[in-house]
Order: structure tokens, then sequence, then C-alpha cells
């Protein structure tokens, strides 16, 4: 029996070729310990090449995965265990792993050729570089390649279920339920017996072999996490956003109609919502992120829910269309999941640089509100909500996701569906005013006096006939309009218009518990969208020195809560963290005067939590003059 | 019977004699033919006319402007189809002739330049109980939005596309167009336009476009055929019209409009009938052997047998291309005229929506969606 260990949490990095199933692997390993109760979250990392040359720094591809018995706010800064299938993946990712750090290494794959391919000279699991690191090297192809003779696979095929096998292994280690993994590869090789057999077969022999192996003396125990009671699955931005889409539109009655352009790192979405079409989804794979969105407006006029998803180069070419969307006055969901700009950019790694783009990105006075997602399973209920506001107020919505935030993965505790309100699109189906000679009329732009929406009558609606478009339109008639004084007042009214969304958006709350001697923090940490978990984390790590910080994070960038102002007041110092050059920071100061702080990061990769912990706890030291 | 009148009759006798049965639900034209293309469209419980399709908005085009035209025929027509005024939608792009929404008392949108195509997809591929035409020009269909016309038609997305060609810019004020021929002197081309032009009608049956036909806007019978022909079609119809623009390119067309010279300028296609044109029928269209390309010759210098019977309903879209090819690419002298093509394909609407009924069948109420949402692996906290 060997000794167990019982831990917290624990950080585990899957490294490899493109090709070696690393993000399989990871998903399969989340799976598993979500399925056993951690809390989970994680951060896949891929590059944009497909297959980049083999064994080649640009070629690795990694998972890492935080699971604990706690509520984890991020996917971990540094990995405890780096698992490194080659020697690429070990050079890519060990100045991440701190000293002490567990290395277990493919040793079959350190070949003279494979280490002079990204500059080793010498083997680093031998010639003592890694003395300050665990390092186990074990021959995990050689035993893969043995464990799966039997069914006379290919030398290629054998070794590709090392992946399996290394799996196989950390479930052993770590203590994981394997039936999850097992079901898994039943049904996904169900068609190819042998395939089927051979990873199986590996993932029980790498299980096995921690089991007799004298390598590992000790295994490790992350107990569940105490979580509220329900019902959980684990999911990522991609799928929560989708499902949220399907089930606004059931719940307004609106069929759903995806007009897309396959883009990184938003296809995922289309793909989820072209397997759902029995839900009365239409997706329209148009021949560019203009068609794509033109046809989701046309949709929407038509009286379907118009979604368009993409990211931000997509977002850059729909600008006009969703400028017309917004002088039509019809609902239309824009997703824009963010990358790292500008230009092409790094279509994989993450970024929150689009948030100017879509408050501004269009010609004229184009207002139109925007939310943002914070974590994986808040794409869901950001989703209804900007298809609730969509319909209320008959204007386009954009909902901003990101790369970290559309791959990365969390528990979710299932929505009752019967729970959801229903969503009233309130189409006009009567004459809404009278002409000169007292017939009944329709007026398109006639207006809620409480929302300023305008009427919605859709095609098929007799009586209602009438025509938008782009170009101006009177007040309440629709007729085309070049008057100056209409114009001014239609400009300031759909602005107007968004402004009074605030009505429907709760105010926000600090998040500011008071120490020992009852007082509060001078500090306010204000963050959006997928900064979320790491500014979380950051505070708490911060406040557990004593420190004192409040945070707050925004979903509602435009128009923002009613009480931001007030909230930025009364601080001494707000610090805005952000992955961009200090956008929402521009906003904040421009609308409340407010002199932020900005932090930026734009590495591509989420920020750090212990980096912006130590620096929130600098600037609070600062400010309390205590700075050592 | 002139080459013309025969045009007409032709078109009669063509929307009567579609070769595939009656579609449950079309609309029936006064002919007895299917308007298959409205198969879904309800139809109007009383008859509406002319001033049913006319909106109350001043109609602002120059005087003289072809698009006046145009619009007349449309509104005459449309009461023929005997469809539900609110469930037609016309989508515009931008230029001239993309006003015509707001003239005509339908559901319509004016949208921007180029994306009419694309926005009218998404209308025709949510509502299969709405008729939707699109209403372009040269710059608008083949400029700025050429990419969103022919996946429009590679789709086969039932929609009516009126394409209305001047062969150049008007509402930016006389710069040349895609359709302008190579040399025109225009604002933006003192010392001439360098581009070859497009023929629309060519490169809509590039894109193996199931129905395409040209016409002229002063020639209202013709015009009208054209329209009902496309009416008839299901899937993406596109209707070039030759239209003369009188302040920026007056008189572009005036060889096929003049009827000192009409007759031997306009090709009239005509299903199932020699090609043969000009007065007293001294031309017609003959096509080489080795080269398969068409040319047009002296009757009296071919046999009678040689001239090319007319098909419109060929699959391979080669020959009606090169028929298309007997455009003139400069200044216009002569051009074919009528349904270029016309064959039966499934459209992207109709299998779009099949499919949505399909998966609908698996079960699709609140319990099944729970049931996906819920997904496989679950655990749960107590």
């Amino acid at each position: 029996m060997k000794h167990v260990n019982t831990l917290d949490r624990v950080v585990i990095r899957f490294a490899g070729d493109s090709g070696d199933g690393m993000q399989l692997t990871g998903d399969r390993f989340t799976s598993d310990s979500a399925v056993f109760g951690n809390d989970i979250s994680t951060l896949p990392n891929f590059p944009a090449e497909i297959r980049a040359p083999a064994g080649t720094l640009p070629g690795v591809s990694s998972f890492q995965l935080h699971f604990a018995n706690y509520d984890i706010m991020t996917p971990g800064d540094r990995p405890d265990v780096l698992v490194a299938m080659n020697p690429a993946a070990l050079k890519a990712n060990i100045s991440d792993l701190p000293r002490g750090g567990v290395i277990i290494a493919d040793s079959a794959d350190f070949t003279k050729r494979n280490l002079s391919k990204v500059g080793y000279d010498s083997d680093p699991l031998t010639d003592g570089s890694l003395d300050n690191y665990q390092v186990h090297a074990l021959d995990l192809s050689g035993m893969t390649v043995a464990a799966v003779k039997p069914f006379g696979l290919t030398r290629k095929d054998a070794t590709r279920a090392k992946n399996m096998f290394a799996l196989g292994l950390l479930s052993w280690l770590y203590h994981r339920p394997t039936e999850g993994t097992i079901n898994f590869l039943t049904t996904k090789f169900a068609s190819k017996p042998d395939i089927r057999d051979a990873n199986i077969t590996a993932f029980n022999a790498g299980y096995a072999f921690g089991e007799t192996t004298e390598v590992f003396a000790v295994t490790y125990e992350v107990g569940p996490a105490p979580m509220p009671a329900g019902r959980y699955r684990q999911i990522s931005g991609n799928l929560a956003l989708a499902y949220g889409l399907i089930t606004a539109s059931r719940k307004s009655g609106l069929p759903l109609f995806l007009g897309a352009y396959p883009i990184t790192p938003a296809s995922d979405v289309l793909h989820e919502l072209s397997k759902h079409k029995r839900f009365g989804v239409t997706t329209f794979q148009a021949e560019d992120e203009i068609a794509g969105v033109g046809a989701a407006l046309g949709a929407s006029f038509a009286g379907h829910l118009g979604v368009t998803t993409t990211s931000g180069p997509g977002v850059v070419l729909k600008s006009e269309t969703i400028g017309l969307a917004v002088a039509t006055e019809l609902p239309l969901i824009i997703c824009d999941i963010q990358r790292a700009g500008p230009s092409t950019g790094m279509p994989t790694k993450t970024e929150q640089a689009d948030l100017l783009q879509v408050m501004f990105g269009r010609n004229g006075e184009a207002p139109l509100p925007v939310l943002a997602a914070q974590s994986p399973a808040d794409c869901f209920p950001t989703a209804l909500e900007a298809v609730q506001i969509a319909i209320k107020y008959r204007t386009p919505v954009v909902i901003l996701s990101d790369g970290y935030i559309a791959n990365g993965a969390e528990p979710w505790l299932i929505p009752d569906l019967h729970t959801i309100p229903a969503i009233d699109p309130e189409f006009a189906s009567a004459s809404n005013a009278t002409d000169k000679a007292g017939e009944p009329i329709f007026m398109p732009y006639l207006r809620d006096p409480q929302t300023l929406a305008r009427a919605w009558a859709i095609p098929g609606t007799g009586g209602l006939e009438h025509r938008i478009g782009g170009i101006e339109k009177a007040k309440d008639t629709g007729a085309v309009s070049y008057d100056p004084a209409n114009h001014e007042e239609m400009v300031r009214t759909r602005q107007a218009k968004i402004n009074g969304i605030v009505q429907d958006i709760p105010n926000l709350i600090v998040d500011d518990p008071a120490n020992a001697d009852g007082r509060h923090a001078r500090v306010l940490v204000l963050g959006w969208g997928s900064t979320y978990g790491p500014i979380v984390a950051a505070a708490r790590r911060v406040r557990k020195t004593g420190r004192l910080i409040a945070h707050t994070h925004l979903r509602h960038l435009n128009p923002f809560p009613a009480n931001l102002g007030d909230i930025l007041h009364s601080y001494d110092r707000v610090i805005v963290p952000e992955m961009n050059l200090g956008q929402l920071a521009l906003l904040l100061r421009a609308k409340y005067l407010v002199d932020v702080h900005s932090y930026s990061r734009v590495r591509g990769l989420p920020i750090s939590l212990s980096e912006l912990a130590r620096d929130l706890e600098a600037e609070i030291d600062q400010l309390e003059g205590t700075n050592p | 019977m002139t080459a013309v009148d025969q045009l007409h009759s032709e078109l009669d006798h063509h929307s009567s004699n579609q070769e595939t049965a009656h579609m449950p639900g079309s609309p029936l034209a006064p002919n007895g033919a299917s308007y298959r293309g409205l198969a879904g469209v309800p139809l109007s419980l009383e008859p509406l006319n002319r001033k049913d399709f006319t909106s109350d908005q001043e109609v602002r085009w120059c005087p003289g402007c072809g698009d006046y035209a145009v619009l007349a025929a449309f509104q005459g027509f449309m009461p023929e189809l005997g469809i539900k005024r609110e469930n037609t939608v016309i989508v515009s792009g931008i230029g001239c002739s993309s006003r015509f929404p707001y003239y005509v008392d339908t559901y319509g949108m004016h949208s921007i330049h180029g994306r009419a195509t694309a926005i009218a997809t998404g209308v025709a591929t949510a509502r299969e109980d709405v008729a939707v035409f699109v209403i372009t020009g040269d710059g608008d269909a083949l400029s700025i939005g050429g990419n969103h016309l022919i996946h429009a038609l590679r789709r086969n997305v039932n929609l009516t596309i009126l394409l209305f060609n001047n062969r150049i810019y008007g509402l930016t004020k006389g710069q040349y167009s895609p359709t302008s021929e190579i040399g025109k002197i225009t604002k933006s081309t003192p010392m001439g336009s360098l581009d070859n032009p497009f023929n629309p009608v060519s490169l809509a049956l590039g894109a193996e476009a199931t129905f395409v036909a040209r016409t002229i806007d002063s020639d209202r019978k013709h015009l009208t055929g054209v329209l009902r022909a496309a009416a008839a079609h299901r899937g993406s119809s596109l209707v070039e019209i030759y239209q003369n623009c009188p302040i920026f390119n007056d008189g572009a067309f005036d060889a096929i409009k003049d009827p000192a010279t009409s007759a031997d300028a306009i090709i009239p296609l005509n299903h199932g009938e020699p090609i043969r044109f000009g007065v007293d029928g001294h031309l017609g269209v003959v096509r080489d052997r080795t080269t398969g390309a068409f040319s047009v010759a002296e009757v009296a210098d071919v046999s009678e047998d040689a001239l090319v019977v007319h098909d419109a309903h060929l699959q391979d879209p080669s020959f009606a291309f090169g028929l298309s090819r007997l455009t003139d690419a400069g200044v216009l002298h002569r051009a074919p005229i009528g349904v270029f093509r016309d064959v039966e394909a499934p459209t992207y609407d109709d299998q779009a929506r099949h499919q949505v009924a399909l998966a609908a069948s698996l079960g699709n109420d609140d319990d099944a969606l729970q049931s996906v949402i819920n997904g496989g692996d679950t655990w749960t906290v107590s």
C-alpha cells in the first residue's frame, strides 16, 4: 500500500505535439475530475497551425487543468505537474514549472534527433539540468506499444495510444474514477473496434503500471469541493453560449437563425447549433462574415431570432450591417468571441481588445447594448439576457466572450429550463395610428413610451405592410426623411433607448468585506468579462495577507449599471485589469471623470493571478504609505 | 409576327408548359400555369389590383428614368400572382433602383450597398410563406455585392432578383460601373475606363443559376412575361433588365429600343424554336461544330436547318452561357433577350427547412432540450 497524500488543489499541464491528443487527454481528465466532484478550471492552449512540423516548438499543444476541493477561480498560473510527451513540450513549458515540480516525460521521444530539433545539446532528462524538479522519465511509447501488441496495429497507430497510457497513469496517481473515460472511448471508437480496444487497453495499462511500479512512492487525493446542491456538468463557454441561445429562442418562440462564417475561436458555436436543428434552429454557413450577419438580420426582419457568431476580424466586416440593424431597430445577437489582434493576430490566443470596436465601430451615432460573460458557464445567462434585451428594445446586442472562456471549462449547475421565464416578442398585430382621414394605419417607428422600442410587425401580418431601411426615417411614420430636426430627434431617441435599458440592469454589488476593525477597502479592483476568475482569486490572496481590497465586476458595458459612478467615486483608487491597453479604463474616465488605474496585460493568455495579487498589494501599500 | 411578338407568345407558352407537376399550394397563373416559386405563400382572399401595390410614398426618380417603367410593370403584374400582399417582401441594396421597395405597398427593406441578396437569403430561408424579391443594380449586385449574388445563385435560394442594369453609377453621379464598356469616359475615368465589363447573364450562368433571363425596361409586355416565368420558377431567378439612365448614360440601349434598329439588334430566345431574327428574319444563330461557339449568320448563307434551336431546360449551363456570349461587351448593338435557362433544382431554403422539420421529428419539447443541456456526464451534489 502506497502512501496517500491529501491535497486541496493540483494543477496539471499535459503538453505534447499537436497530433499527440493532448486536448483530448486534458478533456478526459477534466471530465473525470468534475464527475468526481472537484471544482475545475481549464486552459487549453494550442497553435493556430493544425499540424506544425512534428517535434518542433511551434507545434506544441497543451492543456492545463486546475482541480480542487474548494471553489477555484482560474486554471492556475503555474502547473504542479508537467506531462511532456516530447522534448519540444518540455522546452516550451519548463519555464512555467515551479522548482520542485513534477515532470513526467516520455523518454522514448527524447532521441538525439528530437533533442537537436529544439536545440538541446544533451538530454535534459539525464544531464542533471532538471535536478531542481522531480523527474519521472518513463518509456510511455514503448510500454503502450507493448500493451496494445495483441491488436496488430501499425507502430504508428499503436504509439498514438500513448496519450491514453499517460492518462491512465495520471488517473491512478490522483485517484480519478476511470469509468467515464472507458465509456467515452467505447462510444468514440465504436466503429473502429481495434482502435477502441487499443485505447482502452493503453488506458488500463497506464493505470496498472502506476499500481505496480516503484517509481511513485506517493499518490494524491483531492477531495470533492463543496458546491450548492444540484445536478452539475462541466461546460465550456462556447457550449454554454449555444445552449443559452437555443433556450432563449424557445422561451421567446422566435426560431433561431444563425448566419455565420467559420472563424477561430467562434466556430464551435456554429458547430454546436448545427446539431440542434430539432429545436427549430437554422444554421446558415454564409459565403463571408457580411452575408452571415446579413442573412441573420433578414431572418430577424422575418420574425426569427437572428444571431451571428464571430471574432474580432469578423465584427469589422459586419459593422455596416450592424449599423443597419441599429437603424432598422430589429433584434439581432452578435457574439464576438474575442481573440488576440490586430488583424489576424493570434487566432487561438485570448484578448479583450474588441470592447471599443463593438461600442463605437460603426459610422454615425450607432449605439447598441454590450454584455460580457465572465466565465464559461456564465455564457448561458448572458445569452439569455442579451436576447431579452434585443427583443424588448428592438435592438442589436453584442455578447462579448473570448478565447479563454470559449474553450475553457468549469462545473455548471444545470438550470431547470422550466424555471426560466418566457420572453414575449410582442409583435404588432393591429394598426397603431390613424391617418388624416381617420383610417387605421401602421406606423413602424411609433414607440413604446416606457422602453422607446418601436412597433415590430413581421411579414405575413395583414394591414401592417411597411418599409424600413438604413436611410433616415421620419419619426413614427418611418417615411424617408432628410429633415434636420427629425434627424436630430431620431439620433437622440436611438441613444436614449439604449441608455434607458439601464432600468432593467441590476445595480452593481461590490464585494468589500470589512476587516476586524470594521474598516473597508480604499482600493477597488474592477473588471469585465473573462478577467473575473483571476481578479477574484487575486483579491482572495490579497485579503489573506490582511490587506483590504474591494472587487466588482461588470457584465453590462453599455449601458453601465446606474450606480457605477457612485461606486467609482467612493474609493480612493480604482484599478481596472484588462487584457487590452485600457479600453474599459478609457470609457470609465470619459464617462465618470475618475482617474482609474489601468492594468494591462496582452500576452494572449489570461492575466496571472499571482502577478496581479502582487501588483494589487503594491498599490494598496503605496496608497496606505506602508510601502516597505 | 415580329421577333418581339414571338417572344411574348413564347413567354406565355413557357409558364404554362412547366415540365413538373403543379406543386400543392402553388398559386395558379391566369393561363393555368403553376407559380411554383410561390408554393407555400398564402393566397389573397380578395383580388388585388395595381393600386394595392402602390405605397403612399412619392416616387423620386429622375424624369424619364427607366425605373418608372419597371415599377409600373411590377405593380401591374403583382396582382396576377394572387398572393397576399403582406406575404411579399422586397429587399433592395443601395442605388437609384434600390429605392423601389418604398414605392410598393408590401413589406420591404432598403438595406445597404451590395447586401440585399444576403439579407433576402435570410428572409427566404426563414419563411416559406413569403415571396421574396431582390431589387438591385449593376453596381450593387455586380461590384460591391458580387460575392453575395453568385453565392445566392449557386445555392439556388428561392428569390426573384431584378437586376436593373443601366451600365453606370447613377446615384453617385456618373462613374463607370462593372457593366460599362471599356473606354467609357466618366467623371472617374476622364481618359476612358480600363476594365473589362461583366456580362451579368454570363456571370449568373457561370454560377449555374437555375433561371436566367434578360428583358428591357421599355417593353412592358416582355418584362411582364419574364416576371411571370420567374415567378413560375422555384429557386433563384436572375432577371437582368436593360434600364436607361437618361442623366448619366442616356441611350445606352438605343440600338435595341429604336424601332428602326431593334429587329436586327434583339436576338429573341424562344424555347423550342430556332433562333432567328432581323428584318424579315434574315439573321439567325448558328453553332460551330468544332468549338461550340455561337455566332450570328445571314440565314441566306447557311441552311435553315443550321439554325440553333433554343433549349432553356438543358441541365448543362454551357449552352445558355454560349448564347449569352452573343451580347456585345462594348457599346451595345446586339443582345439576346428572353429566358436563357430555366431548369429544376432543389432550393437551398426548401432543403434547409426540410432538415429542420426532419430533425424536429426527434422530439423538440422543453424536456428534450433539458436532456440535451444535461449532457452525458453529470454529477449530483446533495
